[in-house]
């Protein structure tokens, strides 16, 4: 019984006395810290996912007060943070800052088209390293097995119809998914933009042709009829320039693969795509 | 205690029973702060100076407390871990003072000198041989040299392979282990060497 009395009296005194030199020594050592960094580590959102390019909130934090970066490099938190960061750093507001969102750019049509049978882990990166770069026919296309889906934090993405879709509300603009995709199917877009080319592969037409039933085939008919010239075609793709974009839609009725889409329509439509003659 | 009882020691705390390379202990920082020399050299004399000190602390816990109520049986591992928890937290504190920048280079590997079993494990060999207070005092200091010695060795090398060809499956991780295990049967050469 007296072991057992001693021991926690041993155990709890020494606890007891190093407690007490701890919290002496924390006060003979104590630090000045910038008392701005912890209001900016407050107002951050504290995901720590790394968007802004630092190790995370507390590093950003740290570089905003060294004045090396800007204010409103925060893709999470967005202009509400920038302006209370701004308000802290006893600045003026950042101004408008356009959020940018992931976009996948693949529409899954020739998820069908199959090379080989794939029974391997159900993983893009793991599929990515065996032959081909994956059973996908089109060497471009979507794996659809959901690596960025797994690596979202904030659960914006979704695989359907043999593709992954981004929930431009529920995106941060983290990067993560564009970072981790081995198939570098995903970029960034403006929040709010409307038209966007659903095809990221760079082979020649005729090969698309074979590969998928709806991909681009650097045709040209988008760029020659944009009444805004905000259409141009590089490496066998088309892509959209947003700043000269007016959303009026002359290129989704012209494309002969319906592969250039209105956003409504690439979230909501889970009908069978229209296919070409 | 003689002079060259103490010689005999530091020979054998450095060399022929090298904590990192013979004992295996405290093989972590080994791998994990072992990217640079100076880096390294820091995370040695840091370990060099918890080792020393808790040998000390250990030594005195364990002399005056546990022994006199009859509790160094069981209880040596846990009130050596809490001696040693205090004591890195102490010396955290005091490089963030005073050696900013080493504690930044040191990052998550300082508060983790905590879970270093070198450290745990030269308290308990110092109780095993029942050391006394300066003996006990000076193994922590040569085991920690000890550690230093392997982990600059370490380190040195390493910093040469980054510029030297392997298969490419090798990078990082596992040609740092084939290195460390070269380096371990180097210093089995040592093994036997003694004075007396």
């Amino acid at each position: 019984m007296s072991t057992i009395l001693f021991t926690i009296a041993v155990l709890g005194g020494l606890g007891l006395v190093f407690g007490l030199l701890l919290a002496l020594a924390s006060t003979v050592f104590a630090v000045q810290e910038d008392p701005r960094k912890e209001l900016l580590n407050e107002v951050m959102p504290g995901a720590n996912c790394g968007a802004c390019g630092f190790a995370g909130c507390s590093a950003y934090a740290d570089a905003v007060i060294a004045g090396t970066t800007v204010i409103g490099a925060c893709t999470v938190g967005g202009q509400e943070v920038a302006q209370k960061m701004a308000a802290i750093m006893g600045v003026a507001d950042t101004g408008a800052m356009v959020r940018q969102v992931a976009f996948v750019r693949c529409s899954g049509s020739g998820s069908n088209r199959q090379l080989y049978q794939y029974e391997g882990i159900q993983d893009c990166l793991a599929a990515s390293r065996l032959a081909a770069g994956g059973s996908l026919a089109c060497s471009y296309g979507c794996l659809a097995f959901g690596t960025c889906v797994n690596v979202c934090d904030f659960g914006a993405l979704r695989v359907k119809d043999g593709h992954a879709v981004v929930d431009m509300d529920k995106c941060a603009g983290c990067l993560k998914c564009v970072n981790i995709c081995p198939r570098h199917l995903i970029t960034v877009v403006p929040y709010g933009s409307e038209i966007h080319v659903q095809c990221y592969s760079k082979a020649k037409g005729a090969q698309t042709r074979v590969t998928c039933e709806n991909g681009c085939i650097a045709c040209g008919l988008c760029a020659k009829n944009c009444p805004a010239g905000a259409i141009t075609i590089k490496d066998n793709l088309a892509s959209v320039d947003y700043d000269k974009c007016t959303s009026c839609g002359t290129c989704i009725e012209k494309c002969p693969q319906h592969i250039i889409r209105r956003a409504s329509e690439i979230h909501e439509d889970s009908a069978p795509f229209l296919l070409p003659e | 205690m003689s002079l060259f009882s103490l010689l005999s020691l530091a020979i054998a705390a450095i060399l022929s029973e090298n904590f990192v390379l013979v004992k295996f202990l405290g093989i972590c920082p080994f791998l994990g702060v072992s990217k640079k020399m100076d880096t390294a050299l820091g995370m040695g004399m840091a370990v060099t100076f918890v080792m020393g000190l808790a040998s000390l602390c250990t030594w005195a816990v364990n002399t005056f407390l546990l022994i006199p109520l009859g509790l160094d049986g069981f209880l040596q591992t846990v009130a050596f871990i809490l001696v040693i928890a205090a004591l890195v937290q102490v010396v955290e504190m005091f490089l963030k003072k005073a050696m900013p920048s080493l504690y930044t280079a040191l990052g998550i590997y300082l508060p983790l000198i905590t879970t270093n079993c070198a450290v745990l494990g030269v308290a308990l060999l110092n109780t095993q041989n029942s050391y006394g207070a300066l003996m006990s005092t000076a193994y922590g200091i040569f085991g920690g040299l000890g550690f230093t010695l392997a982990i600059v060795l370490f380190a040195s090398v390493r910093e040469r392979l980054e510029f030297s060809d392997y298969p490419k499956a090798f990078e990082g991780f596992p040609i740092a282990l084939v290195t460390a295990g070269l380096l371990a049967m180097a210093f089995m050469g040592f093994s036997g060497l003694s004075i007396g």
